[in-house]
């Protein structure tokens, strides 16, 4: 489905017209990325990071196919078959640094782009199937990125494992049975590194068709914009292809020269000294931290530190670590404000800039030694998380008062719109 | 629905949090943690500069074969290197004459075993092989140096400070925390995670190491080139990675700079 006005695709060499009417693939890229897919003609940087996420995923299957060739999944070799790859394959470290930086850049690229969608409410009617695909994107993410990180088998890859699978446990009567299950032993070993290495190496291709499901659904109502007004005209979008492939274009070069200064200069920067050191399971390290993009979701695991109502502080931190992740999937029917983008919404939009700084606070406390300030901090800080979603978000929706819209995008970047002139509904200049 | 449930649920995880904060603050209120004497007293990592730091770091081959020389001399007595290969000597400026004599003076052989006959034997090392493994008699093996300088933070200059950092314990510590006594068999040391280390002062001595290159073998000399030396053993590629970075970086700067100017001239007529 597409507007209208969207340009059709005509192939005039006849090689491309012999393969329209078999298999008509160029017809369909064309639509999706290419001239034929109408998009809003005011959309700002923020709406790059969707292509970069999908970048980011090409080559982190591109360095991991290549790092599987080079790699062995057994916990007896498992750490030095990467310093092998480090030293003595061609380009191994290039390899491995980048996909290990690959990951961070993933995550970063993908925290922005979840955050585009909270302040210009892109989960809002009539895309609440691409945010709910998205969230479904994240959690395979998530899954995938522990899962690799246990695959070097240094300290705190094992140690890591220990503790996430541990989370298990935590259900009531079945958890010891099913953590063994799923690890294959009492404690991560080689059963349980194989089973991670061989869903490491699944899990992106999974990520990859959902990626094709929420472009699918996103091609549907089409893009959101900063507005939040709806397409109404041909003069509110540009084709995709040259306008956003060019601006796509320039924002990947830039996302590039960010990644690849980490990647040649500080490589090491984002990942813990720990997981130099090869596993051992007798020696515990003085603190056991995940990667720092899973940080304010474990400072939210550790905030549960008493029982409340019987039920137990692991079972509760547990419960509230995954509900921080699964209270998205009801974002859609939580704010009910009719205007989508933060712009117009005065109150929204402070509450949103708290939310920002409340999930940078529970990172910093997720990342900390787990001394009782930091979990008082991060006490404090998912309270309030959780209170932004459930509690916040659909009061402020009934109370407040937004501001008035434009009447299109075209007025939006132009100042002025023929047909709200001709209309009268506008009298902007 | 959801907007019933959602609040009550939000509420509920929210009351719980608050319940674990006033139980966790009225805790702290009435016995605040107690400080200790690893909160007190243990210290960052000295300054020190390094050759092969910043942007456009390089190794100083000397002086990586001097580290390679208080390594060989001193440390590798203890501590095995087990990622290092003889072959990759050629690299700190040895040539392949001298990296064959390297290996066969090593005075750690190569095990050997006749599936044959099922005996065990001993030979000398070829470049080919990696550093043997040392098997160590004393309590615990000390650790693999290989990565070490990756496993810490700020590794180099951590190296360089532990051993340049041995200390009788402060008079200060012994004071507030008389069960903080360095048990017998321990030596202070201040850099170290928890202050007491298994290991003896490995450097005590000028002119402990005999420097081909006439160098004089300070203690703080020794320390600083092993700590170079040990840098080189966890990351081998360094310098060639960050020359290739500016490759890479100074493509990308002259590809942006078009990818901007292409999406301007696309855009002129739609702003």
């Amino acid at each position: 489905m597409s507007f209208p006005w969207a340009k059709h695709y005509k192939p005039s060499h006849p090689l491309m017209v012999w393969l329209d009417e078999k298999l008509p693939l160029p017809r369909f890229v064309y639509n999706a990325i290419g001239g034929g897919y109408p998009v809003p003609r005011n959309l700002n940087y923020f709406w790059n990071f969707g292509v970069l996420a999908g970048f980011c995923l090409v080559l982190q299957i591109l360095t991991g196919v290549i790092l599987a060739m080079h790699y062995a999944a057994n916990s007896g070799v498992a750490f030095d078959s990467v310093e092998h790859i480090m030293r003595d394959v061609n380009w191994g470290w290039l390899l491995r640094y980048a996909h290990a930086n690959g990951a961070s850049a993933f995550f970063v690229v993908v925290y922005i782009h979840i955050f585009r969608g909270f302040f210009y409410s892109s989960y809002k009617a009539p895309r609440e199937m691409i945010w709910l695909l998205g969230v479904v994107i994240f959690l395979l993410m998530m899954a995938t990125a522990f899962m690799g990180y246990v695959l070097p088998w240094g300290q705190m890859s094992f140690w890591g494992a220990k503790v996430i699978t541990g989370l298990f446990s935590a259900i009531p009567i079945v958890g010891e049975p099913l953590q063994q299950w799923l690890l294959g032993g009492f404690s991560p070993d080689n059963a349980a590194l194989n089973r991670f290495f061989s869903l490491h190496f699944l899990l992106p291709f999974v990520i990859a068709a959902v990626i094709v499901l929420h472009i699918w659904a996103l091609h549907i109502p089409g893009s959101s914009n900063p507005t939040g007004v709806e397409v109404k005209q041909e003069s509110d979008t540009v084709p995709f292809h040259p306008y956003y492939t060019a601006k796509d274009g320039f924002g990947l070069g830039v996302f590039l020269l960010g990644y690849f200064a980490m990647v040649f200069f500080f490589p090491n920067a984002l990942g813990h000294p720990d997981n130099y050191i090869a596993a051992n399971p007798l020696s515990t390290p003085a603190h056991i931290v995940p990667e720092w993009y899973f940080w304010p979701f474990y400072a939210i695991l550790r905030a549960f530190t008493a029982d409340f109502l019987f039920i137990p502080a692991k079972l509760m931190g547990v419960l509230a670590m995954f509900s921080a992740i699964l209270v998205w999937f009801f974002l859609p029917w939580l704010d009910t404000s009719p205007v989508r983008s933060g712009n117009y919404r005065p109150l929204f939009r402070k509450f949103f800039y708290l939310l920002v700084i409340d999930v940078l606070v529970l990172g910093y406390c997720g990342g900390s030694p787990a001394e009782t300030k930091y979990v008082l901090i991060s006490q404090i800080a998912a309270t309030y998380y959780f209170l932004h979603f459930l509690v916040i978000l659909p009061i402020v929706a009934s109370v407040e008062k937004p501001q008035p819209l434009p009447f299109s995008i075209t007025e939006a970047v132009l100042g002025t719109d023929e047909a709200a002139t001709l209309s009268g509904a506008s009298t902007a200049a | 629905m959801v907007r019933i449930f959602g609040p009550i649920v939000g509420l509920f995880f929210a009351v719980a949090l608050l319940w674990s904060f006033g139980l966790g603050a009225y805790q702290i209120i009435r016995e605040p943690e107690p400080s200790t004497a690893v909160k007190d007293f243990h210290l960052a990592p000295k300054e020190a500069k390094f050759s092969f730091e910043g942007p456009f770091g390089r190794f100083d081959n000397r002086q990586l074969q001097r580290g390679f020389e208080v390594y060989s001399q001193v440390c590798s007595n203890c501590h095995s290197l087990k990622q290092i290969a003889f072959r990759n000597f050629a690299d700190l400026g040895y040539n392949e004459a001298q990296v064959k004599a390297i290996a066969k003076a090593w005075p750690t052989k190569a095990k050997t075993f006749d599936a044959k006959t099922g005996e065990a034997g001993e030979r000398d090392n070829v470049p080919a092989d990696h550093i043997p493994p040392v098997y160590y008699a004393g309590t615990g093996s000390p650790p693999d140096l290989s990565l070490i300088t990756k496993a810490r933070h700020e590794g180099p200059q951590y190296v360089y400070s532990l051993l340049t950092g041995y200390a009788d314990q402060p008079a200060e510590l012994l004071k507030k925390y008389p069960e903080s006594k360095t048990p017998d068999g321990l030596f202070y040391n201040p850099y170290f995670a928890n202050l007491n280390i298994a290991m003896p002062p490995p450097l005590t001595t000028d002119g402990q190491v005999t420097y081909s290159d006439g160098t004089p073998a300070t203690v703080d000399q020794m320390s600083k080139d092993v700590a170079a030396f040990l840098t080189w053993t966890a990351e081998p590629k360094l310098v060639k990675r960050k020359q290739t970075g500016w490759a890479v970086l100074g493509f990308l700067v002259a590809a942006t700079a078009l990818a901007y100017l292409s999406k301007r001239n696309i855009w002129a007529d739609k702003h």
